[in-house]
């Protein structure tokens, strides 16, 4: 079914593409928001990374690949929050282990197969222009799951940001909220697969919050704002990517960096602390 | 066995190795409700270990921790007790507001998948008036200088009324202004809401001469226990050479001669 839209959203592939990147760039940015606060800017890139292996397992076996990336991604996700928890992660290192076995092994699994072709490159950088209404459906349902997941626990998990052992302290369940957040992140990855890819998900992730952070009077309209510049940055990127004829997962998180610069220039906030010596 | 239900905090022959090292060894003491307690020493005497082990982050070795009258892991309504740890590891650039990051204290008594009511936000700013902040509540953390920061921290403490207060190094660095509207915040909720008090601190500057009681760990066991008063007739030896010790500990020695 065509809706009546505006050109270039005119098109049933449009606005399918439409309806899959608006429920994306608006998600990914909520998880972000406490991912970056976190300094865990680059989880969900990691994730991607696992979610690919689990994409190639699916595409190996005849299983739809979404089901299969998404047990890769949550299961990573939940071993890494594991990891990280108990301090063993050892730097970043535990965590390049995990993520490059995972690109890694896809490739290796998808060429045994026979599949290292376009759709392996399709799931790497995003094919939002293919999506089926099945597709599109389902990131409406992860969309809303991790939506109203995030309404029921924002305050929570802003008071672990704040400080992770008096939220402990005040008898909040730290180690569960945190690996929910980690699950929240691999579903978001997994839907944001099909829109701008594994490699790129993380970046509808964190750019728009970093825009957002700069703008933004509370931490409450940072999530509203990321929500909505993750969302404007795919309109215009797949306006741009129609008009251009571009990789449309690209542009799109080509204007989500393009409107992070932007904000750096004009919406800086009052400088450093005020009498910062004080302290 | 007998609780004593005055008694906020019962610490027992606490023993603590931190990978086969011992760090606390054989720790007794007790705060008793209301009363507002010091522990200081130096470096290294095991003071934060201490406290992780009475607020339940770390289970001890050997010997008994109650806390409110149970052992930390089974304290039920865990908002009774406030805590500011040391040194704020707020994110460097958090967006969250000042009254944000105080309602984000309040949660642990509210319940943290609940809208906030009425009631909570009137004790947000309560908690902010009492610690001198209450024109902030709009403000940007990242805005504030350190100072500002600490006291946004000890209201988000203070905002759920805790029966027991404790703070490691909350003071540390400081302005004198900030230090002041922080010694009257923690006497208000002494005074007014009978709170007690567990400081464990370098420098205790303006809270000196609020102290009812100052114990002082050394190498893992209490080598002080009694009224600042009773320390300074001590003569400030407790086996530590006079060079090595804080300052605070002989600003403490000379206002308590000079009375």
């Amino acid at each position: 079914m065509t809706l009546p839209l505006p050109w270039p959203f005119d098109r049933e592939y449009m606005q399918l593409a439409l309806l899959a990147g608006l429920v994306v760039g608006t998600c990914a940015p909520l998880i972000g928001t406490f991912l970056v606060q976190k300094r865990l800017s680059l989880l969900g890139d990691g994730i991607g990374h696992i979610a690919f292996a689990g994409v190639a397992v699916g595409i190996a076996t005849g299983v739809w690949p979404v089901w299969t990336a998404m047990a890769a991604a949550v299961t990573g996700a939940l071993a890494i929050e594991w990891l990280r928890g108990r301090g063993r992660t050892a730097g970043d290192l535990a965590l390049a282990l995990f993520f490059y076995s995972g690109i890694a092994g896809g490739i290796v699994v998808m060429s045994s197969a026979g599949s290292l072709d376009a759709s392996a490159m399709g799931y790497l950088f995003g094919q939002i222009l293919v999506v089926s209404p099945g597709d599109a459906w389902t990131i409406v349902a992860i969309g809303a799951a991790v939506t109203v997941t995030l309404l029921v626990t924002w305050r929570a998990l802003l008071s672990i940001v704040i400080d992770e052992e008096a939220a402990r302290v005040g008898g909040l369940p730290v180690d569960r909220l945190n690996l929910l957040l980690a699950a929240l992140v691999a579903v978001t990855v997994v839907a944001g697969m099909r829109v701008v890819g594994v490699l790129l998900v993380a970046a509808l992730m964190v750019l728009p919050v970093g825009t957002a952070q700069r703008l933004a009077p509370s931490f409450r309209l940072t999530l509203v704002a990321a929500s909505a510049t993750g969302a404007g940055s795919v309109v215009l990127g797949l306006a741009a990517a129609r008009l251009w004829d571009l990789a449309a997962g690209g542009t799109i998180v080509l204007v989500a960096a393009a409107a992070f610069a932007l904000s750096s220039l004009v919406g800086r906030r009052p400088g450093p602390a005020l009498g910062a010596g004080t302290r | 066995m007998t609780i004593d239900t005055a008694r906020v905090l019962d610490v027992d022959d606490v023993h603590f190795a931190y990978r086969e090292e011992p760090v606390l060894r054989g720790v007794t003491l007790h705060v008793d409700a209301g009363e507002f307690v010091a522990l200081a020493g130096p470096n290294g005497s095991g003071k934060s270990t201490l406290l992780r082990v009475v607020l339940g982050l770390a289970p001890p070795d050997r010997g008994r921790v109650h806390l409110l009258g149970t052992p930390p892991g089974a304290l039920q309504r865990r908002w009774r007790v406030g805590y500011v740890p040391q040194r704020s590891v707020l994110p460097e650039h958090l967006p969250a507001t000042v009254t944000e990051v105080v309602s984000s204290g309040r949660i642990a008594r509210s319940g943290w998948a609940r809208r906030q009511r009425a009631a909570d936000a009137q004790a947000v700013e309560h908690a902010l008036e009492s610690v001198g902040v209450a024109g902030l509540g709009q403000r940007r953390m990242h805005e504030l200088s350190g100072g500002q920061q600490q006291r946004v921290l000890i209201a988000k403490a203070l905002v759920n009324e805790p029966s027991l207060l404790v703070l490691d190094e909350p003071v540390a660095g400081v302005d004198a202004e900030s230090q002041r509207l922080f010694r009257d915040a923690l006497v208000h909720l002494q005074r007014e809401h009978g709170a007690a008090v567990f400081l464990v601190s370098h420098e205790f500057g303006a809270v000196a001469d609020d102290l009812d009681r100052l114990l002082v760990l050394q190498a893992g066991k209490v080598a002080f226990d009694g009224t600042p008063a009773e320390f300074a007739a001590t003569g400030v030896s407790l086996g530590v050479h006079r060079d090595d010790m804080p300052v605070w500990l002989e600003g403490l020695d000379e206002r308590a001669r000079e009375r």
